[in-house]
């Protein structure tokens, strides 16, 4: 390779390893506020020692527990409760959920929060994971049998 | 090792290799989109959690990873043009450009409308969909940087910096909803292990993968094509192939 081009070849190599180094470096920086949502353990807890407060506006998002959505007959009124590894978060909601909204379902809240573990949302978003599968498929390997939203049956009628 | 490359630096040369591919990408295009989609929008079956709706992903993941695909494809093509100065990788970069912003849109609008009777929005700030809109930006930007210059070596110097700098977007698609907690779901097929979709739905996207791999190769061949016509108008090559096209 002549000297000209090996030059251009270490110049533009180092414009992209630098380039990559600093908005590597900014994202490091940057990473927890570009996580969408906190998780009720972060939010219980804190997240790096810092503790959302009361009031405050934000996104959780967790696993909908089981046995736990009560709704209202006569609104649309919801509540449920939010879990990941540790603590609970309680949201309550008034208005549509989306079509994949189940028990046992990862889901994203966007509210504010009124007490240490009680969120008040104004729009609750479905999270579905990356696997896809036939619903036979489904029923004989996790034993799901999902069904629609409008035919489901909660356990607890508020 | 490189030395089988070295005449294709002609445009005259890599031209004549475009019109030897087209026809294979083409053809090979229309066959693996064909059966790709008509299987995966017809025959699959229905995803357990999201019925029929699920079935946009054969629309949706190709878009998306073509979307990066190109990009690739276009930032190798600045780095040889800019380090080598071959003058058909200029060339090249300003040819990909608009086919790869077509299907980073595809791949947004697309997920959007996913999104919406799924996930309940059309759109969130999240990593992964901020990060693609980026993409569509680099890529529109690329494009209006070839533009804006008078004189098409400034321009595509110009273009091709944008675009390797451009490149770090990539891994941070890729692996955003890894680093950060996001709305969408993880990767399905593009990661180490076994992909967790089910093979008689997995198939039918790998081919319209594929399938849409080779249009996009085409369109941006056919466009690098037209592109070199342009810049070489007045080069003996291009008149003698005109002349050839008049004869006959």
């Amino acid at each position: 390779m002549n000297p000209r081009r090996k030059q251009r070849l270490v110049a533009f190599s180092a414009v992209i390893l630098v380039v990559g180094g600093a908005i590597g470096l900014m994202l490091y920086a940057l990473g927890q506020n570009i996580d969408l949502f906190y998780t009720p353990t972060e939010l219980v807890e804190g997240k790096k020692g810092v503790k959302p407060q009361v009031g405050q506006r934000l996104r959780i998002g967790g696993m909908v527990v089981p046995g736990s959505v009560k709704r209202v007959d006569d609104s649309l009124a919801v509540s449920f409760d939010l879990v990941d590894t540790g603590p609970v978060v309680t949201v309550s909601y008034q208005g549509i959920l989306p079509d994949l909204f189940r028990e046992g379902q990862g889901i994203v809240a966007t509210g504010v929060l009124t007490a240490a573990n009680h969120i008040e949302a104004e729009e609750v978003l479905a999270k579905h994971d990356e696997e896809y599968m036939p619903p036979e498929l489904a029923e004989a390997m996790k034993g799901i049998k999902h069904v629609k939203p409008s035919e489901a049956v909660y356990g607890d009628k508020g | 090792m490189w030395k089988w490359l070295h005449p294709y630096a002609k445009t005259e040369r890599a031209f004549a290799l475009c019109s030897k591919l087209l026809p294979w990408c083409w053809g090979g295009a229309a066959l693996g989109l064909a059966i790709g989609l008509v299987w995966g929008l017809a025959f699959a079956p229905a995803d357990y959690q999201q019925g029929d709706s699920f079935r946009i992903i054969y629309l949706h993941v190709p878009s998306a990873i073509l979307s990066m695909g190109a990009y690739s494809g276009m930032a190798i093509a600045a780095f040889i043009g800019l380090v080598w100065q071959i003058r058909s990788a200029d060339m090249a970069v300003a040819a990909i450009a608009p086919v790869g912003a077509v299907v980073t849109f595809v791949a947004l609008f697309t997920g959007a409308a996913w999104g919406k009777p799924m996930w309940g929005t059309w759109w969130v700030w999240d990593a992964r969909l901020t990060s693609e809109l980026i993409l569509l930006f680099l890529y529109l930007g690329v494009m209006a940087l070839y533009q804006s210059f008078e004189d098409k070596q400034q321009g595509a110097k110009a273009a091709g910096i944008l675009a390797l700098v451009g490149v770090v977007n990539l891994p941070i698609i890729h692996y955003s909803v890894e680093w950060w907690n996001t709305l969408h779901q993880g990767a399905t097929i593009t990661k180490f292990g076994k992909p967790s979709i089910a093979p008689e739905m997995l198939w039918p996207l790998l081919i319209s993968i594929v399938g849409l791999g080779l249009l996009v190769a085409a369109l941006s061949l056919y466009r690098l094509q037209s592109e070199m016509i342009r810049r070489e108008m007045h080069r003996p090559w291009v008149q003698a192939m005109y002349r050839q096209q008049e004869g006959q």
